[in-house]
């Protein structure tokens, strides 16, 4: 029995490594980071650093952009996350339908996004909503409505950076639930039908119960990565106009790497790994418990 | 860095004539991400030999002690030091724990002056461009009295913080103590702030950001506004997109003061020499090459970056060019901005400040006390570090 335990332990060493090395010992220098007031005077003298105790963390929840940021993160989030994973199961229920064809074609092409680089297709979609030239503004005009200043109107930033974020990232999350939706098996719908069941009977009481595991886990993976917003603004507006697109995450990447407070930024992902977190596991509650189930 | 980084290329053939046994390679930085590419590789130990480096990032990277002093080396290279505009020399000089030291050589300047439609002030019955504030308020007035509500006096885009820089510039210093705490409550900067936002609150000037005004050459063309706060640069941008039929209609004045011609900012870039670097021999010869008027010269003929060398100035193509002398005589009147690593930040904030002010969100009184105290809390370090250095001198 000692023996299994030892080449247990043994096969599992050079993962434990890799993870210890790259993973915990970076956490725990972050976390002592943001307990230390580390700017550019300690990287010039490292005799200058402070300990500061939670210091960073009680004026971070007094900085007034910060709660901006976290303000235009939320609205990245409880936006662009419902819109990002219906278009992705739209489009997953529309290849998955027995009529659609070429089916592999377009699964391709709804993919092909995920696959771009963000910075090259940012540069194109600056092109589609710019102001004067762009494709957008100009089939809006044709059916008489106003030019729109996408990027530079306080009011429109946001909604662009949310239209341009769910159409790189839907393809995802669509190859997920078509793999999901290509698990169930077609006698259950032919009962259904023969029950009498309608389509949209058979999507709320079949198709949206077998895919709820699914979806949960397509929700946190993309709450996770859309709390985490940062090329997209960094790319399109740099955090402007009158700062509606700085998120947590760019905010960070400010106060880090352009003023390099490194103590007060890693407190700053601390605490956005505090939010995450905790929304997280207030997701997972639906996973265990779905909301809506027939008691 | 930027453009610079494509026209250097073009002066190079000249150094490598006279240094052949020096290879120099360039590498082009975007604006955008010089900064912090520096920064990280001051980190990383990656630093170039030499940089081009904007003048108000000085103070940060000798504060990171990366930079070589070059007073002995100016010195014994003969390089007439008081041949550069003095308040642009001024922003190379720091002082350190052995007094002050010069850490770059001025390689271009940048400072704010006025541009202005000669044709609508002539038709408001001003013929000279306005020397003090107050004819500059007589001069906006008469303009907007005769147009009509379509036409302002001044263009100052809410979102640049060098108009009201240079109004403050003008009234004082802007920190106190050793650049340790702020002193925008204190009476100079709460004059320039309510000179700045009185010309909003008037009509004179629209509370627009740059980025609302989609045109601004278009909008100067048609007569939006009369005066614009604006850089070097602009001498090429108004040749060139302004039509045809304007380009007679308009001149660039030095910035009207509180009582006569003002100071404005020393802007620039400069170039430096890093500690680290295991050639700096080599590299300085190539700051001493750029350095020398003649090179200047060519320098502004491929970029029309203005050189901060009096004697540069007597070329031809500079000495008789007319936008560029309201330039001339304004860079004897600049000054440097407060030579600390946070002072970037701060200029911001003021601005934030004065956008309030502007919007009414916030009176006078409350935008400057809380601007101190948000200025006061960003340099405690600062106050920490001078009382460390105090009670370690004090106790030898």
């Amino acid at each position: 029995m000692r023996r299994v335990v030892v080449i247990g332990w043994a096969l599992a060493a050079p993962a434990l490594v890799v993870i210890l090395v790259f993973f915990a010992v970076p956490v725990v220098m972050g976390l002592s980071l943001s307990l230390t007031d580390f700017d550019l005077y300690a990287l010039a003298d490292l005799s200058t650093l402070r300990f500061v105790g939670l210091d960073n963390y009680a004026r971070l929840l007094q900085t007034p952009l910060f709660w901006q940021a976290l303000g235009n993160t939320l609205y990245f989030v409880a936006i662009g996350v419902p819109v990002s994973i219906g278009l992705s199961l739209g489009a997953a229920l529309l290849l998955n339908a027995r009529v659609a064809k070429w089916q592999p074609f377009f699964r391709t092409a709804l993919f092909a996004p995920v696959v771009t680089t963000v910075v090259a297709v940012a540069v194109i979609w600056r092109y589609l909503l710019h102001t004067r030239y762009g494709l957008i503004n100009q089939t809006l005009g044709s059916i008489g409505i106003d030019p729109i200043d996408w990027l530079g109107d306080p009011h429109w930033s946001m909604p662009s950076i949310i239209l341009f974020a769910a159409w790189k990232n839907f393809g995802y999350n669509m190859i997920i639930l078509l793999a999901a939706l290509q698990a169930v098996p077609r006698e259950i719908y032919e009962s259904a039908r023969v029950d009498g069941a309608g389509p949209m009977r058979q999507f709320t009481d079949l198709t949206f119960p077998l895919l709820t595991p699914t979806l949960v886990m397509v929700g946190i993976m993309t709450l996770a990565g859309y709390f985490q917003l940062f090329a997209e603004p960094y790319v399109m507006t740099q955090g402007g106009p009158l700062r509606s697109t700085v998120s947590v995450l760019y905010f960070m990447y400010e106060e880090g790497f352009r003023w390099w407070n490194l103590g007060y930024a890693s407190a700053v992902a601390f605490m956005l790994f505090f939010i995450i977190f905790v929304v997280s596991a207030g997701l997972l509650r639906f996973d265990r418990d779905p909301a809506g189930s027939p008691a | 860095m930027g453009r610079e980084a494509e026209v250097v290329a073009e002066l190079l053939p000249a150094f490598k004539a006279r240094h052949p046994q020096i290879e120099v390679r360039v590498q082009q930085l975007p604006w955008t991400a010089a900064h912090e590419k520096l920064l990280t590789a001051y980190a990383g130990g990656s630093l170039p030999d030499l940089c081009q480096l904007g003048n108000t990032w000085l103070p940060e990277l000798t504060a990171l002690d990366a930079l070589e002093p070059l007073d002995a080396r100016a010195r014994e290279a003969g390089i007439a030091t008081d041949d550069y505009f003095a308040g642009i020399l001024d922003t190379n000089r720091m002082s350190t724990a052995n007094g002050d030291r010069l850490f770059g050589l001025p390689w271009y300047v940048d400072t704010r002056v006025l541009f202005y439609r000669t044709d609508l002030l002539r038709e408001a019955g001003h013929s000279e461009p306005p020397q003090s504030w107050a004819e500059w308020v007589g001069a906006m007035r008469a303009v907007r009295q005769r147009g009509g509500a379509s036409r302002y006096g001044v263009l100052l885009p809410l979102n640049e913080p060098d108009p009201l820089f240079a109004m403050a510039l003008q009234q004082g210093p802007l920190l106190n103590d050793d650049a340790t705490r702020g002193a925008f409550a204190q009476p100079g900067f709460r004059r320039a702030l309510g000179f700045y936002t009185s010309l909003f609150h008037e009509g004179l000037a629209p509370a627009l950001g740059a980025a609302q005004i989609s045109n601004v050459w278009d909008e100067f063309a048609r007569g939006l506004f009369t005066f614009y706060v604006s850089g070097p640069w602009n001498i090429g941008e108004f040749r060139r997109r302004l039509p045809r039929e304007r380009q007679q209609d308009w001149a660039t004045a030095p910035l009207p003061g509180p009582d006569g011609p003002g100071v404005s900012t020393a802007g620039g870039s400069s170039l430096v020499l890093f500690k680290g670097s295991p050639r700096k021999d080599a590299a300085w010869r190539l700051i001493a090459f750029l350095s020398e008027p003649e090179t200047m010269q060519r320098f502004h003929a491929l970029t029309g970056n203005l050189p901060p060398r009096r004697s540069a100035w007597q070329a031809p193509a500079l000495a008789a060019d007319v936008p560029s002398q309201a330039f001339a005589s304004q860079l004897e009147r600049v000054r440097a901005a407060p030579k600390i690593p946070e002072w970037e930040r701060i200029f911001q904030e003021m601005q934030g400040a004065a956008e309030r002010v502007v919007h009414k969100t916030q009176g006078i009184d409350a935008a400057t006390v809380q601007l101190d105290a948000w200025v006061d809390a960003l340099l405690e370090k600062r106050r920490w570090l001078r009382a460390r250095t105090t009670a370690v001198a004090a106790a030898r």
